[in-house]
Parts: C-alpha cells; sequence; structure tokens
C-alpha cells in the first residue's frame, strides 16, 4: 500500500482508531471487576469506612467509568471529527 | 408491612387511569401527524437529542430492572450491584461502534444497514430471523412479567392482565406508531426516573442523606456479607460469558437500534446516547439505594413474604416510606413501564416482518409505501396476538433466563454482522449471512443444553453444555464464521461496495 490516503480514509481510520480504543479500555474496566469479583472476593470485601467497601467503590467506578468514557467520546466527535467531516463536505 | 401490596388499591388505580387516559390523549394527537410509512418507524426522524436519549432510556429501563434489580440488591446486597452495571456497560459500546454508523446507513431496521453493501434477499431473511428470535424472547419475558407482576400489585387475574397489556400496546403502535410509541416511552422514563428518585430521598431522609449510614445499617442487621461478594458469581467462565452477552446484547437489540433512526443526523444520535448513558447510569445507581432501602426498611422476611423473588421490594418500599398513596404511584409507574417496553418491541417486530421481509424479499424491493405501510399495521396486529397468546402459554414460567437469551442472541447473532458490515471491507454476504444464522441456532441449541432448561426447568440431574449463558462460545463462534466465510469466497464486488459505504458511514445521505 503505497498510495497516500484520501481525506476520507484518514478521518475513517481515526474514528476507528477511537471507537476500538474507548472500547477496550471499557471492556478492561467491566471484565477486571468481573474477575475481581470471581477470583478475589475477600479483597473486595475490604472495608474502606463504615458502609463502605472496595468492591462497592470499584462497582461504582465503572459506572463513572463508562459516563467519562462516553463523555470523552462525544467531545473528540463534537471538536475533531465533526470538523474534519465539515472540512470533507466542502 | 405489607401495606395494599397485591389489593385493588383506590390511588394506584387512579395513577394507573391517569397514565392510560395522558398515554391515549398522545396516540390520538400522534394518529394526527401519521401518515406515511416513514413516520410509522421513525416519527418523521425529528425527534431531538434529549428526547431520543430519554425514549432510549424507556426503551431499556424495563419493570424488570426496576424492580428485578431492586430485589437482587434486596435479597442479595453487593451481587446485585453485578448487574446493574452490567446493564450499563453495553452503552458506552453502542456510542463507540454503532450510533453514528447505523443513523447514517439504514432507514427503518439494521439490515438496511447490512443490505446497503450486500445482497438483499439473503441477508434480509438471516437478519429477520435473528430480529424475530429477539424479539419474541424479549416479548414472552415482558408478557409473564406483566401478568405476575399486574397480580401482586392489583389483584388482577394473570389472564386478564396479559389481555390488558397487550390490547393498550396495539392501540399505542397501530394508531400512534413510533410518534406514540416514542412520547409514551418519555413519559414513562420520565415518571420512572421521578419515581426512583423521590422513593430514594426518601429513604435517604432516614439517613440524614448518607448513603454509607444506611449500608451501615444493613451489614448491623444482616451482617457484612451485604456489602460484599457473595454467591451469585462463582463460576468465573460463566460470569465473563453473561457479561459479554450484557455488554454486546445492548447494540443488538432491534428496539433499540431503530430509535436511531427516529433522529434527524448523526450528530443528533451521538448526543441522545450520551444522554441515554447518563440517564441509565444515574437510574442503576438509584435502584441500589432502593434495594438497600428496602433490605433496612421493610426487611428481607417481609419482602420474600409477598414474593420470594423478591420482585416486591421496590413497591413494599414505596408503602413503608410513602404510605399507600405512594405505592400507587409507583405501581403504576411499573405497569406503565411494561406498557411502553412491550410498544417498542412490538413496533421492531412489525418494521422486521413489514420493511425486512415484506418490501426486500416477498416483494422483492418493488412495493409501494402505502402498501408498506398497510403490511406494517397488519404485522403489529398479529405480534400483538401472538405476544398475548405466548405470554398466556408461558405462564408460571421463570422469565429471568429468556431475557438472558434474548440478550445472548442479540449479541451473537445480531452484532457480530453488523459491527463487520460497518467497518470490514471484506465481509461477503455469505459471510454476514452464515454467521448471523450460526449465531442464533448455536444460541438457542447451547442454551437448551444449559443447565437453565436441563436442570432448572426439565429437573435433569446434570446438564450436557456446562454455562448458564452461551454468550462466550456463541460470540467468537459467529465473529468467526463471517470471517472466514468472507475469506475463503471472497466477492470483489462487495468489497468494492465498501468505498462507497465508508463515504456514507460518515458523511450520511447527500
Amino acid at each position: 500500500m503505497t498510495r497516500s490516503l484520501t481525506a476520507l480514509e484518514t478521518v475513517s481510520a481515526a474514528r476507528w482508531r477511537i471507537a476500538v480504543t474507548l472500547t477496550v479500555l471499557m471492556m478492561a474496566a467491566y471484565f477486571g471487576f468481573i474477575l475481581l469479583v470471581a477470583f478475589d472476593k475477600t479483597l473486595l470485601a475490604t472495608r474502606l469506612a463504615p458502609g463502605l467497601s472496595l468492591g462497592m467503590l470499584l462497582g461504582a467506578g465503572v459506572i463513572v467509568v463508562a459516563w467519562v468514557l462516553t463523555w470523552v467520546y462525544v467531545r473528540w466527535a463534537n471538536n475533531h471529527y465533526d470538523r474534519a467531516l465539515a472540512e470533507l463536505r466542502k | 408491612m405489607t401495606g395494599g401490596v397485591g389489593e385493588p388499591n383506590a390511588i394506584s388505580i387512579a395513577f394507573f387511569l391517569a397514565f392510560i387516559a395522558l398515554s391515549l390523549g398522545i396516540t390520538i394527537w400522534a394518529s394526527r401527524k401519521m401518515r406515511t410509512a416513514d413516520h410509522f418507524y421513525t416519527a418523521g426522524r425529528s425527534v431531538t437529542a434529549l428526547q431520543n436519549g430519554l425514549a432510549l432510556a424507556g426503551d431499556y429501563m424495563s419493570a424488570a430492572s426496576f424492580l428485578g434489580i431492586a430485589g437482587l440488591v434486596a435479597l442479595s446486597g453487593f451481587d446485585g450491584l453485578i448487574y446493574s452495571i452490567g446493564w450499563l456497560v453495553g452503552w458506552p459500546i453502542v456510542m463507540f461502534l454503532i450510533a453514528e454508523p447505523l443513523r447514517n446507513l439504514g432507514r427503518y431496521t439494521f439490515a438496511d444497514v447490512l443490505a446497503s453493501r450486500l445482497r438483499q434477499v439473503p441477508i434480509r431473511i438471516a437478519a429477520a430471523i435473528g430480529s424475530l428470535a429477539v424479539i419474541s424472547f424479549y416479548l414472552i419475558a415482558q408478557m409473564v412479567g406483566a401478568g405476575n407482576l399486574i397480580r401482586l400489585l392489583f389483584g388482577l387475574p394473570y389472564e386478564l392482565a396479559v389481555v390488558i397489556v397487550g390490547a393498550v400496546m396495539l392501540v399505542y403502535v397501530l394508531f400512534g406508531g413510533m410518534i406514540a410509541t416514542t412520547w409514551v416511552q418519555i413519559v414513562k422514563a420520565v415518571l420512572l426516573l421521578t419515581g426512583a428518585a423521590l422513593l430514594a430521598g426518601l429513604v435517604l431522609a432516614r439517613f440524614a442523606f448518607n448513603p454509607l449510614a444506611l449500608f451501615e445499617e444493613a451489614t448491623r442487621l444482616y451482617g457484612d456479607g451485604v456489602l460484599s461478594p457473595g454467591r451469585l458469581v462463582t463460576d468465573p467462565v460463566d460470569a465473563i460469558s453473561l457479561g459479554l452477552a450484557l455488554m454486546l446484547g445492548t447494540a443488538g437489540l432491534p428496539h433499540i437500534l431503530m430509535r436511531f433512526y427516529t433522529v434527524p443526523d448523526a450528530r443528533t444520535a451521538r448526543t441522545s446516547v450520551g444522554y441515554a448513558t447518563a440517564i441509565i447510569g444515574c437510574f442503576y445507581l438509584l435502584t441500589f439505594i432502593l434495594g438497600f432501602g428496602a433490605m433496612v426498611i421493610v426487611g428481607r422476611p417481609a419482602i420474600t413474604a409477598v414474593d420470594a423473588g423478591g420482585n416486591m421490594a421496590a413497591p413494599l418500599l414505596a408503602a413503608g416510606v410513602g404510605g399507600t398513596p405512594f405505592l400507587g404511584f409507583i405501581s403504576a409507574v411499573a405497569f406503565a413501564t411494561i406498557l411502553a417496553v412491550v410498544a417498542g418491541l412490538a413496533l421492531s417486530g412489525a418494521a422486521t416482518l413489514s420493511h425486512d421481509l415484506w418490501v426486500h424479499v416477498v416483494r422483492g424491493g418493488h412495493s409501494n409505501p402505502k402498501e408498506e405501510f398497510v403490511v406494517a399495521r397488519l404485522a403489529t396486529v398479529l405480534l400483538a396476538v401472538v405476544s398475548v397468546v405466548l405470554g398466556i402459554a408461558f405462564k408460571g414460567q421463570n422469565v429471568a433466563y429468556m431475557v438472558g437469551l434474548a440478550f445472548a442472541i442479540a449479541a451473537s447473532a445480531n452484532f457480530p454482522a453488523l459491527v463487520l458490515a460497518i467497518f470490514w471491507r471484506r465481509l461477503t454476504t455469505a459471510g454476514a449471512q452464515w454467521s448471523m444464522i450460526v449465531g442464533t441456532v448455536s444460541t438457542l441449541v447451547l442454551i437448551y443444553l444449559s443447565p437453565a432448561i436441563q436442570v432448572d426447568l426439565l429437573k435433569a440431574a446434570s446438564a450436557p453444555f456446562p454455562l448458564r449463558n452461551p454468550g462466550i462460545i456463541t460470540i467468537p463462534l459467529s465473529f468467526a464464521v463471517a470471517i472466514i466465510v468472507s475469506l475463503l469466497r471472497p466477492v470483489a464486488s462487495e468489497e468494492e461496495g465498501f468505498v462507497a459505504l465508508e463515504r456514507r458511514l460518515h458523511l450520511g445521505v447527500d
């Protein structure tokens, strides 16, 4: 593949890259949590404060990670992706 | 403490009738705007980002998650959180991989995306098999859940409850199409969120608005175990398998995917998933408070005395902290939730039958919009009748595994073909078709051979297939079939079609 990439292919590759990266991060966070639940129940039972275990903190953390990654994508798309598409439409 | 749960009380019936009146009002208003098949399927593509975010959340937050997860947390503590998280993490995946491409590439169903560069007839048939399997199991689960719930909440006979749900849903979809279904979903989402937030607020008010004080009280009553992993997740392979199905299944549910066609453009689709993810996350965090609230305020014995599965934890909690009026409100909200979800499912089923099968397979794409509109409405009537019959036929069955089954089929049959069609240039018609067929059939077969059916239902001593959820086998299998079949028999013209698809994927229809 020696030919240069078209503008559309560049945009497409950038979007694909960020989509895959964020998907992998989300899966790592979720399945990491599930694996901890399956393999290290005593660690997750650790009490951090009265009424708060490490497991609950990490569980709520996965929800927060989902929010943050979604926000990261929306920010990227609104700022970079939409601008690149506007260029292409010209 | 059971204070009126299971008895028809005037307040819950009044709230319920008010919701029915409002939703029928919406349907009448919508029916005036609905003139074409395009309105029927997509509400004229005029739904805003916040509206679609609420409607997506409404489609997703079923009574099963409201009542089921609150009950699960009340009875097993921390383990309930594992489920809440599993239902949420599919949404970022929808955002990153599916929402915008789907909006730009399709018209009414997700099969449009595949058919835009592959051969119509085989693709539409395979996609319809997967979609209808998902919709059927999801509908059965909702109908059986509705029958049980309404019997517990209002004291109505099971069969009557199922018929009422079927009839009201039919009216929404038949006369109001996507416009009415979307607005009923929005109203319900707002009611459900308000109800859950009020309930959580009343619970937390007893603990100086400190959730940790609530959790601490739970450990004092039921031991430290309620805050740590228990016995729900024992087999890590099964846990990951279920997790995969929940995560990727969300991105393959036909009634969710269809919502992306109701917005005007890809940017709106993107923003709407952002709203949906925020709303659904808040909702699941609230159900966690509700579960612990019910555990502490109502008490486990009182919850299991009404329903062994714990499904009445949230309504009992409402009665406990807000008295009969609040119980009435929460009961009516739960009923409204079921109606709205069933309507969304029926509409996506009707789109599959009329748009994919009738227009593109039976009529070879040469149907006029007027005929498609008529067929879509006939399909809605058919689906309403079938869902009532199935709801009554499956009375008394455990429905939890059916929702799991619907997600497993969605993840194995629909998701791999859809994502490959969007991102992989070399996908061929045969590859996509066999991926969808193998995904559907292998999931059905492995579920049949799993302990959920063999041991729990058929009372066999052991099951030939050890996992309760087959996702970890069937999802990779479906991807592998698509890739191997496509590589063995490449089709140059279909690969060339990807260039045009890629342009539309990003820029939309010019």
